[in-house]
């Protein structure tokens, strides 16, 4: 399905979104923010939720929709303790309960959010001309695995297997932690990415040696 | 007891005292069926409503409402239930978050729980429990002894249906 050079270059699509993405966080929060190597995970549904640090654990989850030239889902995963480290950090802050937040708690989450993914994805925008643009963002806090499922629902459309672009965003001290998941609709969206900065000339790795 | 774990877009049958279980049903859909005489259980965990949807022909059968119940009907054939006695309980299909689009495919959760109930009634088989839609995740298990299904969901408690 993708070679690995294909895969490499994937990576470093998201390596470079992840950087502006870091940039743009790190001045909202005033602490450093670091990312991990983006990782492209293909994997059968069932092992999906293997590679989940906790799949039963209660997170924030933050879904945006990517629509234009490249179609595709886009999830944040904060776990409860970095929840309410983050809301500390902009609200000044004590919460107690995830369940019970108010609207200014809420948008606040949402906009750390949104600042994320939009300099994510205009960072792709730039690298690749594509025509990108991201719909508000919706908020759900709940079971990890119940959020990471919805989109690749929508994967599963064409596919046995998962697709997903992942990274992490941690922050200095170890309060802050954001799980970056992309998730194309199909499998021509990443080819799409790849096409538009001129990698689709090679099918596989083999046909370097032709 | 044997605990039998469900992924995704899977389906498995066991006989007492296994109990099956599957975690993170946001949209997805459990669907447990039980022959109480013989104790024979199953677990599906289905992603979508119809393999009409599938893009293509060759596709994992446990990902559809429509294919995933006949199979785990045979499936548990082969281990001594009859199809006449089998029962359903059946939870999930929430709608995550609220999104403002177009695309249908965003409220998957609600047709998700439509297709259960038309391949169910196919086989006759009644619903005699359920904890579906809503706006949260669950996580289920299912006792094939008892016939007990607990919901697990973040903040709402255990239920026991």
């Amino acid at each position: 399905m993708y070679s690995n050079f294909e895969l490499d270059v994937l990576k470093e699509i998201g390596n470079i979104g992840a950087g502006n993405a870091a940039t743009a966080l790190s001045i909202i929060i005033s602490e450093k923010v670091l990312i991990k190597i983006p990782e492209v995970i293909i994997l059968p549904f069932n092992e999906v939720i293997d590679v989940m640090k906790d799949p039963e654990g209660f997170v924030t989850g933050i879904f945006f929709r990517i629509e234009g030239e490249l179609e595709s889902n886009c999830v944040l995963i904060i776990p409860e303790k970095e929840t309410k480290n983050l809301l500390k950090l902009l609200l000044k802050e004590d919460v107690k309960d995830l369940l019970t937040l108010n609207d200014m708690e809420q948008s606040a989450l949402k906009e750390v959010g949104n600042i994320l993914v939009s300099s994510f994805v205009s960072a792709l925008s730039d690298f690749t001309k594509l025509n990108l643009k991201i719909s508000v963002p919706s908020l759900a806090l709940d079971m990890a695995a119940a959020i990471l499922s919805f989109p690749l629902t929508i994967y599963g459309i064409m596919g046995d297997t998962a697709l997903l672009l992942s990274t992490e965003f941690y922050g200095d001290s170890d309060g802050v932690l954001i799980d970056f998941y992309l998730i194309p609709d199909d499998d021509k969206s990443f080819k799409k990415l790849l096409k538009a900065i001129g990698v689709d000339i090679f099918d596989d790795d083999t046909s370097w040696n032709r | 007891m044997t605990m039998i774990r469900v992924g995704i877009g899977e389906f498995k049958s066991a006989k007492a005292p296994a109990v099956i279980s599957t975690l993170g049903l946001g949209s997805c859909v459990g669907i447990c069926l039980w022959d109480e005489f013989t104790k024979v259980g199953g677990l599906a965990h289905i992603m979508l409503p119809d393999s009409n949807l599938s893009t293509t022909n060759n596709f994992n059968p446990g990902k559809f409402a429509d294919t995933a119940i006949p199979l785990l009907i045979y499936d548990m054939e082969e281990l001594g239930a009859n199809r006449k006695r089998i029962i359903a309980k059946i939870a999930g299909g929430a709608q995550m978050f609220e999104i403002k689009s177009q695309m249908e495919m965003m409220k998957i959760g609600k047709r998700n729980v439509e297709a259960v109930r038309k391949a169910l009634s196919q086989f006759n088989i009644k619903i005699v429990a359920e904890d579906v839609e809503g706006n949260f995740g669950r996580s289920i298990e299912f006792n094939c002894d008892t016939g007990l299904l607990t919901v697990k969901s973040v903040g709402r408690g255990i239920k026991i249906i």
